[in-house]
């Protein structure tokens, strides 16, 4: 395994080796800026020492400064600090989101390749259904009828999203159904559902990480288109996508601060982790 | 492999017309289905959920009906039945013209969608085009010069605007614009208290179309750039350089050719996201449209309005892929639909 890989390596020729050398600084930049995203939401609002939603109306709408580097908000809050434990809370809902999808996806893709015929058809069938449907459309439907709910908003991404890792998922297992360890396991007596337990769910689960971290930023960005259009959070629950509202109608009143930071970290976010997302596919990629 | 031979013409017309067909069969065997799931699942979702149908029918009359009121229009609405059964009522009126009555806009749902379909068209197909065209321009300059400055930069810009999603597009030329230069207007079709003249409709776009079309341009480029890439290393195009073709004749006649038909099946799944991108860009920029009457239906719980629009909108999304998968096998000639 590693003679072959040390061949490939030694086939690479200059511009081969600076592309890679690039792809992979690329990959570490995402890493490290997605670390200091995560520092940030996860212990500014920890150190900050004031609440979050304390307001002072005296300090209302002030320009960032040395005191407040992001400004304050219409209610005089601080929106470093609140824009730290808003971001906190859209990863966390992204990340719930992406883990159901995996969830979801993996147990789907694997069985239905692992039972083959009529099944795997239907499903397949229902995968490009879904997929057919614009996915905030069904996702503003399922919050509406249910508003106000977190649960309701992971449901409608995970519902809408799993069928991205079900067809990695499906794909990868239906190469794995004819090695022969598998049929080994088959002639050895396992039944379908050990051999889709030992070996297909771990086998795949590669495949199934990377789709999702690919799913990371449209779970990001659904979070926050919903709790834009009202449908989402409530409002006074910092999240990218509650103060991406707010700031509608804080830049009528000139605060540009309001919009510009959250814009500029919920780009920064899913550039990061799409770079991230990118490495790791070169790298299970590359390992095949 | 039938159809690699030159075939005479109206043997190539035939083949066209069975793969027409072929493809028509295919996409109303997953559209029918798709559209009828989606309405079921609109109307399961109801029954499922907490909220109480009289409750969004009566609005704000409902703390003042009393319960024998309640009980009799519940009857005439015929919601004691099951959702199955609300779904069927709904399906055979709405196939009849009656898509219901619309509490938000105070209207019958049809009119809603006819008064507001045009609006939402406008936007969203004029910003598409230009996302379209600019993209095509662009790709063709790039694919002259593949990783000089101007590739570079597009592939770099694209990827940056790719970050950002429609409503933040959206804000942020509302922010420049329209609050900061005081360029253009901000919102609605007209000014306040004024007409919605031509000139008045056409200066109130500009922002929104730039928006849609903001929002798409990213992913078209960077699609078309890659197939342009693809068809510079062909054969084709190495023969035509060989041959002492000027570069122009060459990227015009040899390399965008080749490039077009992913591109159409690219425009056509990116179908989805125009139609999300139209729902946040009427909703920042308040545009009278069908797509921003999604949110509004949404938020207040409108039901007869939010069920027929989400299957008018998959059904136009089923329409467009449609569209796309037939001009793309009769753009190509050597894609056959049995694949």
């Amino acid at each position: 395994m590693s003679s072959t890989v040390e061949a490939a390596d030694l086939r690479l020729t200059g511009p081969a080796v600076r592309r890679r050398g690039l792809r992979a600084a690329g990959t570490i930049l995402g890493v490290a800026v997605l670390v200091l995203i995560a520092s940030y939401a996860v212990f500014v609002p920890m150190l900050a020492g004031t609440d979050e939603k304390l307001t002072d109306f005296s300090s209302a709408r002030l320009p960032p400064s040395a005191a407040h580097p992001f400004g304050t908000d219409h209610a005089g809050r601080d929106l470093f600090i609140r824009l730290a434990s808003g971001l906190r809370v859209s990863l966390l809902i992204a990340v719930l989101c992406a883990l159901a999808s995996m969830g979801l996806g993996m147990l789907i893709g694997a069985v239905s390749a692992a039972l083959g015929g009529r099944t795997d058809r239907i499903v397949m069938r229902v995968v490009d259904g879904i997929n057919a449907v614009p996915h905030l459309l069904l996702g503003v439907v399922i919050v509406a009828m249910f508003r106000g709910s977190v649960t309701a908003i992971i449901a409608s991404i995970a519902l809408t999203h799993w069928t991205q890792v079900a067809r990695i998922v499906r794909a990868e297992v239906l190469s794995l159904r004819s090695r022969e360890y598998v049929e080994a396991a088959y002639l050895l007596g396992s039944t379908r559902r050990e051999v889709l337990r030992r070996h297909f769910l771990p086998g795949t689960l590669a495949q199934g990480v990377v789709a999702t971290v690919m799913l990371l930023p449209h779970a990001i960005w659904h979070e926050s288109t919903l709790s834009f259009l009202g449908l989402g959070l409530s409002p006074d629950q910092a999240s990218l996508g509650t103060l991406l509202k707010e700031a509608q109608s804080e830049v009528m009143l000139g605060g540009w601060w309001a919009l510009v930071f959250p814009a500029l970290l919920l780009l920064v976010t899913t550039l990061a982790v799409a770079a991230c997302g990118k490495g790791l596919l070169s790298r299970t990629e590359g390992r095949q | 492999m039938p159809g690699i031979e030159a075939a005479s013409r109206p043997a190539r017309r035939r083949r066209r017309l069975r793969q027409t067909r072929v493809i028509v069969l295919r996409r109303l065997g997953l559209g029918v289905p798709v559209a009828v799931g989606v309405s079921l699942l609109v109307f399961l979702l109801a029954s499922i959920s907490p909220f109480d149908p009289l409750a969004a029918y009566l609005g704000d009359r409902f703390a003042q009906t009393s319960a024998e009121q309640r009980e009799v229009l519940s009857e005439s609405l015929g919601l004691g039945t099951s959702w199955i059964q609300a779904w069927w009522h709904w399906v055979t009126s709405a196939l009849s013209g009656d898509l219901g009555y619309s509490r938000v806009f105070r209207q019958p749902v049809a009119s809603v969608i006819s008064e507001r379909l045009p609006w939402t068209l406008l936007v969203a197909g004029t910003g598409l085009l230009l996302a379209a065209v600019g993209s095509l321009l662009l790709a063709a300059r790039c694919a002259r010069r593949p990783g000089g400055l101007l590739d570079r930069i597009t592939a770099a810009a694209a990827t940056l605007l790719q970050g950002l999603p429609p409503f933040v597009i959206s804000l942020g030329l509302l922010m420049v614009f329209a609050l900061g230069l005081g360029l253009l207007p901000g919102g609605g079709l007209s000014d306040p208290g004024t007409e919605p003249t031509a000139g008045q409709v056409l200066r109130h776009m500009i922002l929104p179309v730039t928006a849609t079309a903001l929002s798409q341009l990213p992913w078209l480029a960077l699609s078309l750039r890659a197939s342009t890439r693809e068809a510079l290393a062909s054969d084709a195009v190495r023969g035509a350089l060989l041959r002492g073709l000027s570069e122009r004749t060459v990227v015009r006649r040899h390399v965008m050719p080749a490039a077009l038909a992913p591109f159409i099946a690219v425009l056509g799944t990116r179908l989805p996201e125009v139609i999300v991108g139209a729902v946040l860009v009427e909703t920042v920029f308040s545009w009278p449209g069908l797509a921003a009457a999604v949110v509004s239906s949404a938020q207040a719980l409108d039901f007869a309005l939010l069920a027929a629009l989400t299957v008018l909108t998959t059904a136009a999304v089923l329409a467009g892929s449609l569209v796309a998968d037939l001009l793309y096998v009769w753009i190509d000639p050597r894609v056959s639909a049995d694949v």
